[in-house]
């Protein structure tokens, strides 16, 4: 479990990111923070493993104060994803993966199974592991990004808006992926992205922010399509527009629903006869 | 043929190979003085820019000794310093200027190299929880290696190149037959040694451009020569992901 307790940042040239935020992010959970750009959402993610320090307030894992901890030590237990991969570009596939498990003192032999065990697990060709990131496509680097994210097993992993630079296929694929993995692994994830489809699809609780990290509205993606909190968030959600401005439309053989564009999307079907 | 044959002809004399002056000790010298000074102003220099590269800070203050450097004459500080310490210091300081000399593009080369690493590399870096230590050695120093040792070929070259002039206050090298041979009206012998500093100064250059290609991380090699293997990477990746 992660706990903001009344975070603020003010950076060094007087900007105010984040502004009193408090929330709690539930263990083995997807909490997907959702804003457009500028608003301190990466901000906060960076505070929980002290790559931003917060100016006022506190940030706890499981109780504990990250600040009370080594960053050094806290980063290396803490999963990192990020957009453009960030992979080293003089490191192999394999030895990207590996670089926590290096940096903890596993043995290279180990560390080598573990991260090719790993792009496995991330959907990637074993035959990728000497390749350079330059090599790869754009949604493999990606995927080599959330292998070394998830390298030294940790219970969290942070992922600043990971899927954001590919091509709306790979984006699919990718989103698909993670949605697998999380089944499988159960990590408590902090997902940053500005897209609110994204935040639907893969949010276990999505936090819809505004600037300075105001919260809008905190609640499942049920939850907040249901019962926007204002206008503000039915307009960013697009409640009454798109694909999910659904309406129902008599045919001959019962209703079906059909989206704003009037394409049909499915039928309706009464409670308990899906089989 | 003419004068070039004249210089050949005076280049290949076995004369050139006898006395306090054969060809093989000015050579001796010119590369000497390079090379000592070269390494002196690299002590001082590559870790400065190296620490201004890591930080961020400091690069105005680098930049303005850097121009500073960059804009004494050097000949002007080599007679100045000779006055100054006296003639039975030629030596030293003809180092000095040298090293005054390679200090700006040793320093640029340095904290360039480490400036042009894109920023989420490094902060990748120290997201996965590398120490400051572990960044510097293990990104910054590997992935700035080139254009640090394009620095060092650059101030190479200009040492080579003052280091001929410095024979004007006799301190030997390479220039010493040119200096000597424009009174002496001596143009075969001018042309000569103009020939070997022109030599001297390509073999150099070819020698760390080499190096500089050598120091490219491989990783970031491949990355302007294969456009074909990412192509097939990404149609790999299509052919794997058949639900997309």
């Amino acid at each position: 479990m992660i706990e903001f307790r009344s975070v603020t940042k003010r950076f060094g040239d007087g900007t105010l990111a984040v502004e009193d935020f408090s929330l709690t992010l539930p263990a083995h959970r997807t909490t997907v923070l959702v804003g457009s750009s500028g608003c301190g959402k990466t901000t906060l993610l960076r505070m929980i493993n002290r790559m931003v320090e917060p100016t006022g307030g506190d940030v706890e894992i499981d109780g504990e104060s990250v600040l009370g901890k080594d960053p050094v030590a806290l980063r290396r237990s803490i999963g990192y994803v990020m957009q453009n991969s960030g992979l080293m570009p003089h490191f192999t596939v394999l030895d990207n993966v590996a670089t926590v498990l290096r940096l903890i003192g596993t043995p290279k032999r180990a560390a080598h199974e573990r991260a090719r065990s790993l792009l496995e697990t991330v959907g990637l060709d074993g035959a990728l592991a000497d390749r350079y990131p330059s090599q790869l496509s754009g949604g493999q680097q990606q995927r080599v990004g959330v292998a070394r994210g998830l390298a030294a097993d940790p219970n969290i992993l942070l992922m600043d808006e990971p899927f954001g630079a590919v091509d709306p296929i790979v984006r699919a694929d990718l989103q698909r992926e993670m949605i697998r993995l999380q089944r499988d692994l159960d990590k408590t994830v902090v997902f940053v992205t500005h897209d609110i489809d994204e935040a639907f699809l893969l949010g276990d609780q999505v936090v819809i922010l505004d600037t300075g990290a105001r919260v809008v509205q905190v609640g499942s993606p049920s939850e907040i399509i249901e019962n926007p909190a204002d206008d503000f968030v039915a307009a960013f959600i697009g409640v009454d527009r798109g694909r999910r401005a659904l309406h129902i439309k008599e045919t001959a053989r019962g209703r079906v629903v059909v989206d704003a564009e009037g394409r049909t999307q499915g039928a309706l079907v009464e409670d308990g006869a899906i089989t | 043929m003419n004068l070039f044959g004249e210089a050949i002809a005076w280049l290949t004399d076995p004369a050139r190979l006898e006395g306090s002056y054969a060809l093989p000790t000015l050579l001796a010298q010119h590369v000497g003085y390079t090379v000592v000074s070269v390494l002196v102003a690299a002590v001082v220099a590559i870790p400065a820019g190296w620490l201004i590269g890591h930080t961020g800070r400091g690069r105005e203050v680098a930049v303005a000794i850097a121009g500073a450097a960059r804009a004494v004459p050097s000949f002007g500080l080599l007679v100045l310093l000779v006055l100054l310490l006296g003639v039975l210091r030629i030596p030293e300081a003809a180092v000095v200027t040298f090293v005054l000399l390679a200090i700006p593009s040793l320093l640029a080369g340095a904290y360039t190299g480490i400036e042009a690493i894109d920023r989420a590399v490094v902060d990748a870096a120290r997201a996965m929880g590398m120490t400051e230590r572990q960044i510097f050695w293990r990104v910054e120093l590997p992935l700035g290696l080139p254009l640090l040792v394009g620095g060092i070929r650059s101030a190479v070259l200009q040492v080579i190149a003052t280091v001929t002039i410095a024979a004007y206050v006799n301190l030997g090298g390479l220039g010493w037959p040119i200096i000597q041979g424009i009174p002496l009206r001596r143009f075969d012998q001018v042309l000569g040694g103009a020939l070997l500093v022109a030599a001297l100064a390509l073999v150099v250059d070819l020698l760390l451009a080499l190096a500089q290609r050598a120091a490219v991380p491989a990783g970031v090699r491949v990355h302007r020569a294969t456009r074909p293997a990412r192509r097939a990477a990404a149609r790999s990746e299509a052919a794997a992901s058949p639900s997309a």
